[in-house]
């Protein structure tokens, strides 16, 4: 199986997750504008998937068709994206400054027209579930081992589709689609318990026949054993509740709302870049 | 050369039904296409393709964003993916997802066909009528738009949409429609068909107004008017060579459709002929309001979408024209 990093170390991945970390705040700050907040909140999940040997991908074949699928459905999140498939091979790091910049590959929300080794466009929420669910009903289809990995937004899961989604994939028991939900607490307006609770939100999936895994969303070591269980669940689609903190790895921004969609200004960033030395 | 009198436009079988044929056929002939299916399997004939491929047909029940998406994955996933509905639900209600997971990503292999379109599905009223569908399927970028007059039309433009190098949809009818077609008659997607020769003036219409564009050409014809009349079966792309050739030898054009005037094929026929050949132009279509209730043929009167209805607008044209 072509997969890149298989034997990378805790440590090593710990590295790289900081290295992703400080991607993110550079290329916000270059840009001027975007999300950290929830950039931040997801990097181990990226990383643990594309760089723990978890998701099946091979950076020189790039259209493999046994691949895994990757949808990162909270769509402006894309900075964390972007700086893992640059780190994994597929797109330039040196060009990450050039986020949100006219022309640039890194456009503001995934775009495949740009970047076309990504499986989805994304950016308006509540879509890439369908998506992922449809991507593993051609997978049963053509008896494929390929997966697809679905990444939603806490907020992200407010909108009526996912619900839908949920029911379909739960019915019709799509048992190689994991959707991972990036719990931060936080969407722009403030925090979801003020907002639009989504609580009880594990018996909310399970009641919709979903395989609930409940983890840690920064460890490294919980977010292996998820995957692992969610490979080993048959029979029903499998949903990841990562426990995050919105902005993670910058003390300034954690659990901070005001960090949804703010871009660090020069201070913030070196303030940030440091604690990230 | 075509006259007045070659149709005898003998009742076939609804749209909807011939796309349902047409899916088997497609199903046969290739195993990736799948259908997926908003709990009107009946109504829109997708369950003849069920019934023959099973593991191929997605239930999403009465969820037709979800429904679009699902069809966008497995689109993505290099299948060919036909999702259907009412005309009004899936263009409306899954709308959005067809903007953001099929035309911006520039899925190809989604094709979504709406059925009951228009006002002619009559009793059940406005809330299932499609009135804007084809304003709605013409806004997305990269998308081939189609409205088939007959089964003949219908059943070759569905087997022409699953190899198109793009997204389609395709409106299809409640009701039993006239023939025009002979069996053997070639269809191609963007490529409109002269059903009538005339000089005075030319009638553009799509869906069930074809068959009352020609029966209004014989009416005009014993008045001595001379009408030439053009199925625009693809409203999108749009064939700017039919269009301006017409409003060169004629000077005057009717359009007839239902559907809203805004955003219908009228006004892209306007576009066409305002870059091309600028000439006078009358429009029969639905006038800024939703229809009600009532039998299809009543409320195609009320609607004023009959034959009388498209002879009126010529003659206001040609008086125009000699004005």
């Amino acid at each position: 199986m072509a997969t890149m990093t298989q034997t990378a170390s805790l440590e090593q991945l710990e590295a790289r997750c900081k290295t992703i970390r400080r991607h993110i705040i550079e290329m916000i700050s270059a840009a001027k504008s975007g999300h950290p907040g929830g950039s931040l909140s997801a990097v181990e999940i990226l990383v643990s998937l594309y760089m723990g040997g978890h998701l099946h991908h091979d950076p020189s074949n790039p259209t493999w068709a046994h691949r895994d699928r990757f949808l990162l459905s909270k769509g402006h999140a894309c900075p964390v994206l972007y700086s893992v498939l640059a780190e994994c091979g597929y797109v330039p790091v040196d060009q990450l400054n050039t986020f949100r910049r006219l022309g640039s590959i890194y456009q503001g929300h995934p775009d495949r027209r740009f970047m076309p080794i990504l499986d989805g466009s994304t950016g308006s929420l509540g879509q890439g579930l369908s998506l992922a669910i449809g991507m593993g009903l051609a997978a049963r289809l053509d008896q494929s081992p390929s997966r697809a990995y679905v990444v939603l937004g806490d907020g992200e899961i407010q909108e009526g589709q996912i619900w839908e989604a949920a029911m379909f994939g739960g019915f019709h028991k799509v048992d190689n689609v994991v959707a991972i939900v990036d719990y931060n607490k936080i969407q722009l307006d403030g925090f979801v318990k003020d907002i639009l609770d989504l609580k009880p939100l594990a018996d909310k999936w399970r009641s919709f026949g979903w395989h609930v895994i409940d983890v840690d969303g920064h460890s490294l070591t919980a977010l292996a054993s998820a995957w692992d269980e969610a490979k080993a669940t048959k029979g029903k689609p499998s949903v990841v509740i990562a426990q995050t903190i919105k902005g993670k790895g910058v003390s300034f921004m954690e659990n901070n709302p005001k960090w949804h969609g703010t871009a660090p200004n020069a201070d913030e960033s070196a303030l940030a870049l440091k604690e990230l030395a | 050369m075509p006259t007045a009198t070659k149709y005898e436009l003998k009742m076939g079988s609804a749209t909807r039904e011939a796309f349902g044929k047409a899916l088997v056929a497609a199903g046969k002939a290739d195993q990736n296409v799948v259908v997926c299916d908003a709990d009107l399997s009946k109504s829109t004939f997708t369950a003849l393709f069920a019934k023959e491929f099973p593991e191929r047909f997605f239930t999403c029940g009465i969820a037709e964003a979800n429904m679009v998406a699902i069809g966008a994955g497995l689109a993505s996933s290099g299948k060919i993916a036909f999702v259907s509905s009412f005309s009004c639900f899936v263009m409306n209600k899954g709308f959005e997802q067809l903007r953001v997971t099929v035309a911006y990503p520039q899925v190809n292999n989604l094709k979504v066909v709406g059925t009951h379109s228009g006002i002619s599905i009559g009793e059940d009223g406005p809330s299932q009528m499609s009135i804007e569908d084809l304003a709605l399927a013409t806004s997305l970028p990269g998308f081939a738009v189609m409205s088939p007059a007959d089964e003949v039309s219908m059943y070759a433009l569905v087997l022409a949409s699953v190899s198109y190098p793009g997204p389609v949809f395709i409106r299809a009818g409640r009701s039993k429609t006239p023939v025009i077609y002979q069996a053997d008659q070639k269809f191609e997607i963007g490529k409109s068909i002269e059903l009538v020769a005339g000089g005075d003036l030319t009638i553009f219409a799509h869906g069930l107004l074809v068959a009352e564009a020609i029966r209004a050409a014989e009416a005009l014809s014993s008045e001595g008017i001379s009408a030439r009349v053009i199925d625009m079966h693809t409203i999108k792309p749009i064939d700017r060579e039919a269009i301006a050739k017409a409003a060169k030898e004629t000077g005057a054009l009717v359009v007839a459709e239902e559907h809203l005037v805004d955003g219908g094929l009228g006004v892209k026929i306007a576009q066409v002929v305002s870059e091309t050949h600028p000439c006078l132009m009358e429009y029969v279509g639905i006038q800024n309001t939703y229809a009600e209730s009532g039998t299809p043929e009543a409320v195609m009167d009320k609607y004023g979408l009959l034959a009388r209805d498209v002879v009126a607008a010529s003659r206001r044209a040609l008086a125009r024209k000699r004005a």
